[in-house]
């Protein structure tokens, strides 16, 4: 099913009217309409289909043993009597036993695409698996929650390019590396006099302008609240801790963002896994660490939250090159001083039930998506989803 | 009324990939009608190809193989496919047949398929390529029997008894009469007709009897013992697929916003010439109404179409072309990786703060003024057959191509040169430009080519 953005938007919502308000309501550095006195979420995307199960780790299924010979892991740092996690996610294991993360076993959804592109279109989109949208679910929330914002960086992607996730039909969301180099970019002399000078009534013309116009103001704006709180928290210097620093210092200065974007991968370990995955989460818990000690100290680990992704699992069985081929389900976490309930929220994989080698899936990951929309970021989940399946309680 | 000149730019950006150097003077001299006639002059059909040898490789032994050799496969597979891609697109930047690729990039977007195995990808391009400018009849039935296809869209997996819906959802959904006319029960009856449909180790297509289900099926109002030719004929049969084709076209082509009457009109007479592509185009191009100035500069240009354009206005020796798969993928449309079957989106989707300040910046880079400083993340359906990223991160300090700006300079001279690049000059600050570019000619090039309104074609 192919549901042009506009229809969707007609479907879910009232059309945004954004390009109706007035010019001198869109000038430059008027903070944001939105309440931001909210939470913050943090999406953290494991890029190329994570391996739950050496994720967190059956400690005591002998399916899980025997369908993996050399890649099993055998010294899980255990959760409880059934669990264990992955030893190179060290302070996940503190979190946990802290009570300030919550696993979600078995996520996924119904007729699941084990191609990454198409897959990662699903949950970016939030669509269903046969159907096609050209907006994504946090997107659709700034066209939601943030219809007359004057500064639209309610929402920011650490990344070199945007990803479907965060565009809408009205409001897209902004995408940089590193908050000083995307300001001299946008700083440009020349850029900035064709927008100083520019003078069109054509209405393509004017969305480009218009799009120079906040680009060019918004980096301005990123790079001052970057600036302004300087963290003392040290963070690892691989690319992942330096863009959580980058988030660390503007959640810390009064920017108006609420949802930050980032990605790790790749994870698509066809071949001698284990050490791959391992170094991968590795980075992903010193960065992690670093962030939480950083946020703790500042008191803020209350109103952000965490949120971990892939687009896929993988097979149950190993495959004969010491890897996993694409898979199904997965587990999501949950990571926050915040949350309403901790620790492993439901059932491991059932690895006797199995679809042609691959984990059932059990919990839709758009219920996931209603949840923190509505319960973290107080959103309409109904309008940016059209889910009306039911909440989780956890958050 | 626009001049005749206006006319001709606006004809060579959306029936080609834009004006290229030499046919500055062609559009001052010829009238529009000219240029038309010389895209459809009938050329000689040349398939695109990888360059690097093809291996007779059975994908049916892929399982069988070791890590180290599947690696190799797959390295080779990605190479293969950014070699097509990039042939592709020397032929939209070089090819006088600028009608033919624009169609068959047009198709590629529609008939968008994403698949490893070079020798299906170019097989269906080439397909493509050759019955862009034939009738759609010929294409649809070419198109749905190509095993690039037939893979991406699951139909090996369809079978009597076990059907798979996804290839006839997607005909008809995407392809031919678009969503509303046809019910889940058409849907599940075409999937059925379509058993059996496959291609072999060679990729040949084939019908595999055993697999086909013989029985009785009622399509779109319609019984018989189908099978996928029968369904492909009824759909044709159906005036919305005339309307649906005829519709993409004119958002491609004309305008984003669909003029219904002239929609109908169109699609009628589509209909009527028995899905003529030609006569379609004709009835686009040779219109008066495809000149009024609502239509003119007024589409935003497709990362390919910005590439393309600028590459046909400014020569350039390229010592590293696969850099160009990286611009692709920053600006969002990698050809041969479509996002997914429904294609790329187009207008506005183009354009977010990051792509926009890379397309104002693309001239300065490619003309050595600055350094790439982006990188694209990681696709793990795409990486492996590029180079690693650090040798990629060296060679964006240069951009390792030389543009002959001599050429350029003598074309250009004593000519209006924003009048040339833009299709809508209007709202152009002369005076800026003239500012910025202090008098050196190739600067003032690049900054006309720098600002939104290059953006538009």
């Amino acid at each position: 099913m192919l549901i042009k953005r506009r229809e969707f938007l007609q479907l879910t919502s009232l059309a945004s009217a954004s390009f109706m308000v007035p010019k001198f309501l869109k000038a430059m550095n008027l903070p944001g309409a939105m309440e931001m006195k909210g939470k913050v979420l943090v999406i953290l995307q494991l890029s190329g289909g994570n391996d739950g199960l050496n994720t967190i780790i059956p400690t005591r299924n002998d399916i899980y043993f025997r369908e993996r010979q050399t890649i099993a892991v055998n010294n899980a740092l255990p959760l409880n009597d059934d669990a264990g996690i992955n030893p190179a996610l060290r302070f996940f294991k503190q979190l946990y036993d802290n009570g300030e993360m919550a696993v979600l076993n078995n996520v996924g959804y119904p007729r699941p695409d084990k191609s990454h592109f198409r897959s990662m279109d699903i949950w970016q989109s939030a669509s269903k698996s046969n159907e096609f949208l050209e907006t994504g679910w946090i997107g659709r929330y700034l066209d939601e929650a943030c219809y007359n914002c004057g500064h639209p960086t309610q929402a920011l992607e650490i990344n070199d390019m945007l990803s479907l996730a965060l565009k809408g039909e009205h409001n897209k969301a902004f995408a940089f590396k590193d908050p000083a180099k995307m300001y001299r970019t946008s700083q440009e002399t020349y850029f900035k006099s064709l927008y100083d000078h520019h003078d069109h009534h054509d209405e393509t013309v004017a969305y480009l302008y218009q799009t120079l116009g906040s680009t060019i103001g918004n980096a301005g704006y990123i790079f001052e609240k970057s600036k302004a709180k300087k963290t003392d928290t040290i963070y690892p210097n691989s690319a992942l801790g330096k863009d959580f620093k980058t988030i660390a210092s503007l959640i810390k200065s009064d920017i108006n963002t609420s949802v930050y974007y980032v990605e790790i991968g790749s994870f698509d370990t066809h071949v001698n896994q284990k050490q791959r995955q391992e170094n991968l989460f590795k980075t992903m818990n010193k960065a992690v660490e670093a962030f939480v000690t950083d946020l703790k100290q500042n008191g803020l680990f209350k109103d952000v939250m965490i949120m971990t992704f892939s687009e896929f699992g993988r097979r149950v069985a190993q495959n004969a090159s010491g890897g996993t081929d694409h898979g199904t389900a997965n587990q999501m976490f949950f990571i926050s001083g915040g949350l309403k309930k901790t620790g492993i929220l439901n059932a491991l994989p059932d690895l006797q039930k199995l679809d042609q080698g691959d984990l059932i899936f059990i919990e839709d990951f758009r219920k996931v998506y209603a949840t923190v929309l509505k319960n973290w970021l107080k959103a309409d989940a109904t309008k940016v989803l059209g889910w009306k399946n039911g909440m989780y309680d956890f958050i | 009324m626009a001049s005749e000149f206006t006319k001709n730019k606006h004809l060579v950006s959306r029936a080609g990939f834009g004006m290229s150097l030499t046919q500055i003077k062609v559009c001052e001299m010829q009238n529009h009608t000219d240029i038309w006639k010389g895209y459809v002059k009938k050329r000689a059909f040349k398939p695109i190809r990888f360059d690097s040898p093809a291996i007779n490789f059975d994908y049916g032994r892929i399982s069988k193989l070791n890590a180290e050799q599947k690696k190799q496969v797959q390295r080779r597979n990605r190479q293969q496919n950014i070699e097509l891609n990039l042939n592709f697109l020397h032929e939209m930047v070089h090819s006088e047949d600028q009608l033919r690729e624009k169609m068959a990039f047009f198709w590629h977007g529609h008939f968008a398929t994403r698949v490893a195995n070079p020798k299906l990808s170019q097989q269906l391009l080439n397909v493509i390529r050759e019955n862009a400018l034939g009738n759609f009849k010929d294409l649809l039935f070419a198109v749905s029997k190509a095993p690039a296809m037939l893979s991406f869209l699951n139909n090996q997996q369809n079978r009597k008894g076990h059907p798979n819906e996804n290839f006839a959802r997607e005909v008809m959904e995407l392809f031919t009469m678009g969503r509303g006319h046809y019910t889940e029960t058409d849907i599940r009856e075409a999937a059925r007709a379509y058993t059996g449909w496959s291609y072999d180790r060679n990729g040949t297509f084939i019908k595999r009897d055993k697999f086909h289900d013989n029985g009785s099926k009622t399509f779109l109002g319609k019984t018989g013992n189908f099978d996928g030719n029968d369904v492909l004929n009824i759909i044709l049969e159906q005036k919305a697929t005339a309307r649906f084709i005829t519709a993409k076209l004119y958002r491609f082509f004309v305008n984003e916003q669909i003029d219904e009457q002239v929609v109908a009109t169109l699609s009628r007479q589509f209909y009527d010439a028995g899905y003529d592509i030609p006569r379609l185009l004709e009835g686009i191009f040779m219109s008066s109404w495809f000149y009024d100035k609502q239509n003119i500069g007024t589409k935003i240009k497709s990362p390919i179409e910005l590439m393309a354009g600028i590459m046909r206005m400014l020569p350039m020796k390229m010592n590293d072309p696969e850099n160009l798969i990286v611009y692709q993928r920053l600006l969002g449309q990698m050809l041969l990786y479509p996002p997914n079957v429904s294609g790329w989106p187009s207008g506005n989707a183009w354009i977010d703060s990051s792509t926009l300040l890379l397309r104002m910046q693309i001239p300065q880079i490619w003309s050595g003024l600055r350094p790439l400083d982006l990188s694209p993340g990681s696709d793990d359906d795409i990486d492996m057959g590029l180079k690693r990223q650090k040798s990629l991160a060296r060679n964006f300090k240069n951009p390792h191509m030389s543009i002959f700006w001599p050429q350029v300079e003598a074309a250009f001279s004593g000519r209006d040169a924003a009048g040339i690049l833009l299709l809508n000059d209007g709202s152009i600050n002369r005076n800026l430009i003239k500012k910025y570019a202090d008098g050196d000619f190739s600067r003032r090039i690049i900054d006309i080519m720098s600002t939104p309104e290059y953006q538009l074609c």
